[in-house]
């Protein structure tokens, strides 16, 4: 069962470009785990070294910040799209 | 408490005849009406940064008759700045922002006052200079200032109308409204510095912060109005390549360390040191560097030099020093190209990307590998005006 990824703008250089993906698992944690596995130079990007996702990067089912459902053991299905958002600084520059 | 003079109070709400004319098209929908209109001329507002997001709120909130509008920057205006920054144009490069941002307000209406802060903001000034306003709008193109602004804003109880942009995309949210979260809600902490291009290294598309800065003006006016639904609680994405928008749910996270229920930031903090970022010396000292009169000597004598771009191929076409471009993405896979027993002096743009790959290659066990100080961006400078710059 695959659910569709969205990869942000930043982190698209280590997706080959890709701004979507589709992935297998039955939870958030599994679904970035098999992002990570497909593209490792990501890893660094959504984990800080102790494995916590790191805090300027929020995940989102659908409308809905991990944070405030079950984290990464979040359950996903087909149905849902999973977006990842990272902070950006631009702006005035 | 500054010095007012008619400032900083509220200003006579009364519309004259000139301004009634004016504000028409405003005063004919039942949602402002000549109230609304009284309420835009006694509000402030407060922009931080005279930039790209910055240039079309200014411009639409001095139309819509905002009575006092603030603005805080410390920059010059540079050509680069003219493909989005549409409050600045050809004639002022060279000259402050704000200069020319006050001429083009008061060019649109003269009925504005307009309040110039040329400074950078910090933890010393941004109390006193936000708290003279109604609403502030972060047009901020760095997370310091924006972990600022954020926090000065909860501590003040004032309305922030955030917006951030990178490439193609952007986010903007109301945040420190009344029971809504705040940008520490939403990301406690910054990304350490070199991990998150910059606009400035990845590129902006022109339109984008036009897009991003009238979405703010809007929420901004809303807000002094009082109608509609504001973008409190709400991440609006936006996607200009696309043209898709999303929205996300936000809320005020009960653990925030500024907003939540008890809060371990009562006062501003150092937000360079919070954001990871060293004091300028430090940098300037580093060993790995080389700066490009030393690079440029060293290859007229003749010196075996390797030299390597790490930049992006559309980069290169623009300029290049016949270095061997291998982007700073795909270096960990092309690695094999290089020779651990030649010099290799690494360039970038200006200096960021290439202090990376120095520091990536250090860890491969790299030992003869320095990073060009300041860049292409450097060498067109100080070695070769004839250079395209960008």
């Amino acid at each position: 069962m695959a659910t569709r990824v969205l990869i942000p703008t930043p982190l698209r250089a280590y997706t080959e470009k890709k701004d979507a993906l589709l992935l297998e698992g039955n939870t958030v944690g599994e679904l970035l785990a098999a992002l990570t596995t497909a593209y490792v130079p990501l890893k660094r990007h959504l984990y800080d070294d102790a494995g916590a996702l790191r805090s300027f990067v929020n995940v989102y089912v659908n409308d809905e910040d991990i944070r405030y459902l079950q984290k990464e053991e979040t359950r996903v299905t087909e149905a849902d799209t999973v977006s990842i958002i990272p902070s950006i600084a631009g702006g005035r520059s | 408490m500054r010095e007012t003079g008619g400032r900083g109070g509220k200003p006579d709400a009364r519309l004259s005849r000139e301004e009634i004319r004016r504000y028409g098209r405003h005063l004919i929908l039942p949602e402002v009406g000549l109230e609304g209109q009284a309420k835009l001329k006694s509000a402030s507002i407060l922009l931080v940064g005279a930039g790209g997001l910055g240039s079309p709120l200014a411009l639409y909130l001095a139309a819509a008759g905002i009575g006092r509008i603030g603005i805080v920057d410390f920059d010059v205006v540079d050509e680069s700045n003219l493909q989005r920054q549409i409050l600045h144009s050809t004639p002022y490069v060279g000259r402050p922002k704000l200069v020319s941002a006050k001429d083009r307000i008061h060019a649109i209406n003269p009925h504005v006052d307009v309040e110039l802060f040329s400074m950078r903001l910090d933890s010393g000034n941004a109390l006193d200079v936000l708290r003279d306003y109604d609403v502030v709008v972060d047009g901020t193109d760095n997370f310091p200032t924006r972990y600022l602004v954020n926090d000065a804003c909860v501590l003040l109880k004032k309305p922030n109308v955030y917006g951030s942009i990178f490439r193609f995309e952007g986010q903007v949210s109301v945040f420190a409204a009344p029971g809504g979260p705040c940008y520490r809600c939403l990301y406690a902490d910054p990304p350490p510095p070199g991990l998150v291009p910059s606009c400035a290294e990845g590129g902006v598309l022109g339109v984008l912060p036009g897009i991003i800065g009238t979405i703010q003006a809007t929420e901004a006016i809303k807000l002094v109005l009082g109608i509609g639904e504001p973008l409190v609680g709400r991440l609006l994405l936006v996607d200009a390549l696309t043209m898709k928008t999303k929205e996300l749910h936000l809320r005020r996270n009960p653990s925030c360390k500024v907003c939540g229920d008890h809060p371990e930031i009562t006062r501003l903090i150092d937000y360079e040191a919070f954001c990871g970022i060293a004091p300028r010396e430090e940098s300037e000292e580093n060993p790995d560097a080389v700066t490009v009169t030393d690079v440029k000597s060293r290859l007229d004598r003749g010196e075996d030099i390797f030299l390597l771009d790490v930049r992006e191929p559309q980069e290169y076409e623009i300029a290049n020093l016949g270095g061997h471009l291998i982007p700073l993405n795909d270096l960990p896979g092309r690695v094999h190209e290089l020779d651990s027993s030649r010099d290799i002096v690494v360039y970038c743009h200006s200096g960021v990307r290439s202090g990376q790959a120095v520091q990536f290659l250090k860890t491969l066990g790299f030992r003869k590998v320095k990073n060009l100080s300041g860049g292409i961006d450097a060498w067109a400078e100080e070695i070769d005006p004839e250079m395209a710059r960008y």
